[in-house]
This record gives C-alpha cells, sequence and structure tokens, in this order.
C-alpha cells in the first residue's frame, strides 16, 4: 500500500471542498439545523417536565452523537460518489492506485470531514445550549469510536452498492442513516420497541453507544462489555463491507462495468 | 524485450466473442495503430491492457510484467487518454495534473507539470476548471496527463477525435517526438487513415475481435490491391471475409 496514493485521494476531496460553497455547506448546515430543533426542544422539554430531568444529554447529546455517526458515513459515500458524478473511474482504476488504497483513502477522507463537523457541533452545543460531551465522562471515547467504526462500514457497504447498482442507486444510501435510527434506539430505550425489532438491534453497535449513554445519565454504569461487543461487532462489519466492495470491484473488472460506468450500463 | 507483449487475448460478454484470441507486441519507439470498425474490438482491447477489464484468456505484460499479478507496477508504466474519458470537470487542470501525478508517483512533479503545461499550451488554462473548457482543451489536457509519467507504454484511442486539423497536426508531432526520443512504445486507435499513416510504423486491423491484417500503413493497401489505407479499411468493415481469403 502507498501513503502516497491513498493522501492522493485525501487531497482530492480538499481541492472539491476548497473550491465550492456546495460541498463546505452539508459539512455544518444539517448539524446546525439539528442543534437549533432539539436544543430548543430540550429546553421546552426541561421548562415543562415536573420531573427534573434533563433531555439536554439525554436528546441534544443523542441527535449530536446520531449526526456524527451519519456524517461518518456520508464522509465515505461523497468521496465516492465524487468519482461517480464525475464518470471518473475509468481515469483512476486504470491508474496504479490498489483498491485497498482508494477505500482507505475514502476513509481518512471522511475521518477528516467527519471531525471537522464534530467540531463544529461541539462548539454550537456548548455555546447555545450548556451540553457538553464530557457530561458522559471518559465514556464519550469509546461512543465515538462505535459510531466511528459502524459509520466506515455502512459507507463502504453504501459505495459497494452503488458500484453494483449504478449512479441512480445512490438514492438508496441517503436514508440508510433513517431507517437504522428507529432500531438502534437513539431518543427512547430498546425496551420500547417489539421483540423483533430489538433483536435486530442487538446486531447494531450504535444500539450499545445510545443504550450506555442513557444508563450515564440515569446514574447508572456502563457495561463495558457491551461497548466491546459493539466494537466487535463494527469491526467484523468494516471486513466485510470491505470485502463486498472487493468483490463487486473484481465482478465490474470482469463485467466491464469499471469502464463504462453511467446509469444507462448498469440499470 | 517489446514493451507491450499480448498473447491469446479473449473477451467474451454473454454470447457476444469482443476480442478473440488476438496476439500482438509494440516495441520501444513503435507507434502501433489499432484500427478496425466500430465493436470491432479495440476499446475492449485497450481496457484490459489497461487492467480496467479483465480477459477471459490470455496474457498481457508491460515491460514483462504481468499486469493482473503485478498491477501496480506494470500500471505505473503505462499511461492513457481517450477521447471518451474526459478528465473530471470540477477540478482545474493543474489540480488534475497534480492528482494524476501522485497517483503515477511522478517525481519532480511540480516541474513535471509546468513543462507539461507549456508543452500542450494549457499555461492560461491552469486555473481553469476542466468541465469549461472545449473539447479540444480537454483533450490537449488529457494528453498533458498521459504524458505525465513519460510512459513505457502510452495508450491512445482516437486521441485527435476532436481536435481541429491544426491541433491535430501538433498533436501528432508531440505523440511522434515521444515515441522518438523516449523509451515509450504507443499503441493508437484512430478512424482517421490519412493520421495513421502518416503517424503509425505498424497497423493491425481488427474485425470481430480478431487481427485481419497487419502490416506497413503504407504499403498494406497495395498488397491487398487497395489505393489507399481508406478503402482497406472500409473493405475490412464491410467485406472481411474476401480478405481473409487473400
Amino acid at each position: 500500500m502507498s501513503l502516497n496514493r491513498i493522501l492522493t485521494i485525501v487531497l482530492r476531496q480538499l481541492y472539491l471542498i476548497r473550491g465550492s460553497f456546495s460541498r463546505v455547506f452539508p459539512l455544518f448546515a444539517w448539524i446546525g439545523v439539528d442543534m437549533i430543533l432539539w436544543g430548543f426542544l430540550t429546553r421546552y422539554l426541561n421548562s415543562v417536565a415536573s420531573s427534573g430531568f434533563n433531555f439536554v444529554p439525554a436528546l441534544l447529546g443523542a441527535v449530536l452523537l446520531w449526526d456524527f455517526f451519519a456524517r461518518i458515513m456520508q464522509g465515505v459515500t461523497i468521496a465516492f460518489f465524487e468519482d461517480v458524478w464525475s464518470r471518473n473511474f475509468l481515469n483512476i482504476f486504470a491508474t496504479p492506485l490498489l483498491i485497498s488504497e482508494y477505500v482507505s483513502g475514502l476513509v481518512l477522507t471522511s475521518v477528516l470531514t467527519s471531525l471537522l463537523g464534530l467540531l463544529i457541533m461541539l462548539v454550537l452545543a456548548t455555546t447555545l445550549f450548556n451540553l457538553s460531551f464530557f457530561a458522559y465522562g471518559f465514556m464519550i471515547f469509546p461512543f465515538l469510536l462505535v459510531l466511528f467504526l459502524f459509520g466506515i462500514s455502512l459507507g463502504i457497504f453504501g459505495s459497494a452498492l452503488v458500484l453494483r447498482l449504478g449512479p441512480a442507486s445512490e438514492w438508496f444510501i441517503w436514508p440508510i442513516p433513517a431507517i437504522i435510527s428507529p432500531f438502534v434506539g437513539v431518543l427512547y430505550p430498546i425496551s420500547t420497541l417489539p421483540d423483533w425489532m430489538q433483536a435486530v438491534s442487538r446486531i447494531l453497535p450504535p444500539t450499545y453507544v445510545f443504550e450506555g449513554l442513557r444508563a450515564i445519565i440515569t446514574g447508572k454504569s456502563v457495561p463495558l462489555i457491551s461497548l466491546a461487543l459493539a466494537a466487535a461487532l463494527s469491526f467484523i462489519y468494516i471486513f466485510l463491507a470491505y470485502l463486498l466492495f472487493v468483490r463487486i470491484y473484481h465482478s465490474a473488472l470482469k463485467s466491464g462495468l469499471i469502464a463504462r460506468y453511467s446509469a444507462e450500463s448498469v440499470s | 524485450m517489446p514493451i507491450l507483449s499480448v498473447s491469446g487475448l479473449k473477451k467474451v460478454y454473454d454470447d457476444i466473442i469482443a476480442v478473440d484470441g488476438i496476439s500482438f507486441d509494440v516495441a520501444s519507439h513503435e507507434i502501433v495503430g489499432l484500427l478496425g470498425p466500430n465493436g470491432a474490438g479495440k476499446t475492449t482491447t485497450i481496457d484490459m491492457i489497461l487492467g480496467v477489464l479483465k480477459p477471459d484468456a490470455g496474457t498481457i505484460s508491460i515491460d514483462g510484467l504481468d499486469i493482473f499479478s503485478h498491477r501496480s507496477e506494470a500500471i505505473s508504466r503505462t499511461n492513457f487518454s481517450a477521447v471518451y474519458t474526459p478528465l473530471p470537470g470540477n477540478l482545474t487542470v493543474a489540480q488534475n495534473l497534480r492528482i494524476f501525478g501522485r497517483l503515477y508517483s511522478v517525481s519532480n512533479l511540480s516541474e513535471r507539470i509546468e513543462d507539461l503545461l507549456v508543452r500542450f499550451d494549457l499555461v492560461k488554462f491552469r486555473d481553469k476548471k476542466c468541465g469549461v473548457l472545449s473539447s479540444g482543451e480537454q483533450t490537449r489536457v488529457s494528453l498533458a496527463k498521459s504524458m505525465l509519467n513519460s510512459p513505457n507504454l502510452l495508450l491512445l484511442d482516437e486521441p485527435t477525435a476532436s481536435l481541429d486539423p491544426a491541433t491535430a497536426r501538433d498533436v501528432r508531432l508531440k505523440i511522434r517526438e515521444f515515441a522518438e526520443e523516449c523509451k515509450g512504445g504507443v499503441l493508437w486507435t484512430s478512424h482517421n487513415m490519412y493520421e495513421v499513416e502518416d503517424v503509425c510504423n505498424r497497423v493491425l486491423f481488427l474485425s470481430h475481435g480478431k487481427i485481419l491484417l497487419e502490416g506497413n500503413p503504407k504499403t498494406l493497401p497495395a498488397e491487398y490491391g487497395k489505393k489507399t489505407l481508406e478503402e482497406l479499411f472500409i473493405a475490412v468493415a464491410r467485406e472481411p471475409l474476401s480478405l481473409e481469403e487473400n
């Protein structure tokens, strides 16, 4: 693997972001919208709830962590979509770039753009709504790690899907976080869900993060074994998503899809 | 040792045989024209040499390196320009050249980019996004990119198709210079028979995925009773069987 070629994929994305307001704007726009919506909602709930329960870390914190996860996933897929939108597959895959270097470059790109998003989130949450991620103690780090790893796995999976199904299928990818969110209990304990949904929840790593987050807020301890399980599941999903991407890439090399990638050729 | 060695190359899509067991070499300093009607298998052959299409049978080696078992090393010695594959329109000319130069691990990249910007008359477009350039200007950017790594094997798929005659002549001159001055060999597809006759040392006529004829473009037409290369091309396209019998 060549670090130089991996960094080149990152550099390409930085060139694109630097030269385009429409690419910079989404890095913080939706985070800002969610902050304002959920921030004021939690402030309102705090004012009407008689229990004295603080909704800020429970709801606003959960929404921010979920936004972080979505940004990680989209960081990978958007970097991949740039090659789809500019019909760049033939150019880029006819270079010495290895598929492992390409995927690593997408992941590294996502890390950088997501960290920027996380920073903006923290500034807004702290200054506007007095939420500090350190309200969760040091557990915030394993929480972020699990969400980061699972976001990467879904980003690679989504990219593999679009590589296989064609550019038009990108619309399957955008709603993935929204489809997953009811199962992982972003806003409510998974005990609220019917049994079959709880069964799905248990194989989704973010479930353990949001259950842990609520445990901390209610003064309970977070079972470290559950976070270890979540991290292990995430690594397995990354591995499986990468295998799927490589398999689809090799299948595309055989079918001629890489050389003629367009909506017309694959749909 | 040839720069490019292709042996028994075959590609089948469903029931259609796109390339049917072809073998050929390209030597150092040699410009080889890959000719044939639409659908003859030219682009399929180039895609396989570029490593973006896996053959069903056969081998391809560049400088003795098999492109599938030594992909990175083999592909780093080649480069290409194709009229149907412009560089990303959302990056500037200089950014595209930098990105692709880094992917090919070009040393002294900044100097190399400046040299190519001058050579292909692209200095004034350096900071323009490729997408806003005319098709001829985009072709020149693509050609500049194809020479970034001074490849041992240059693959050109209709490189002058969108150029005006004067620019096309300049481009032909540059590619000839490349073949004479560098170690490289060139595999070139074109439908412009005047250009092929002017530039190529040797031509391969493809028809239905097979190499039908091979030889010097200046003498080949007479060998088959034709006055010009264009007449021979038309015969290959319309009556390939009559040529096979010769």
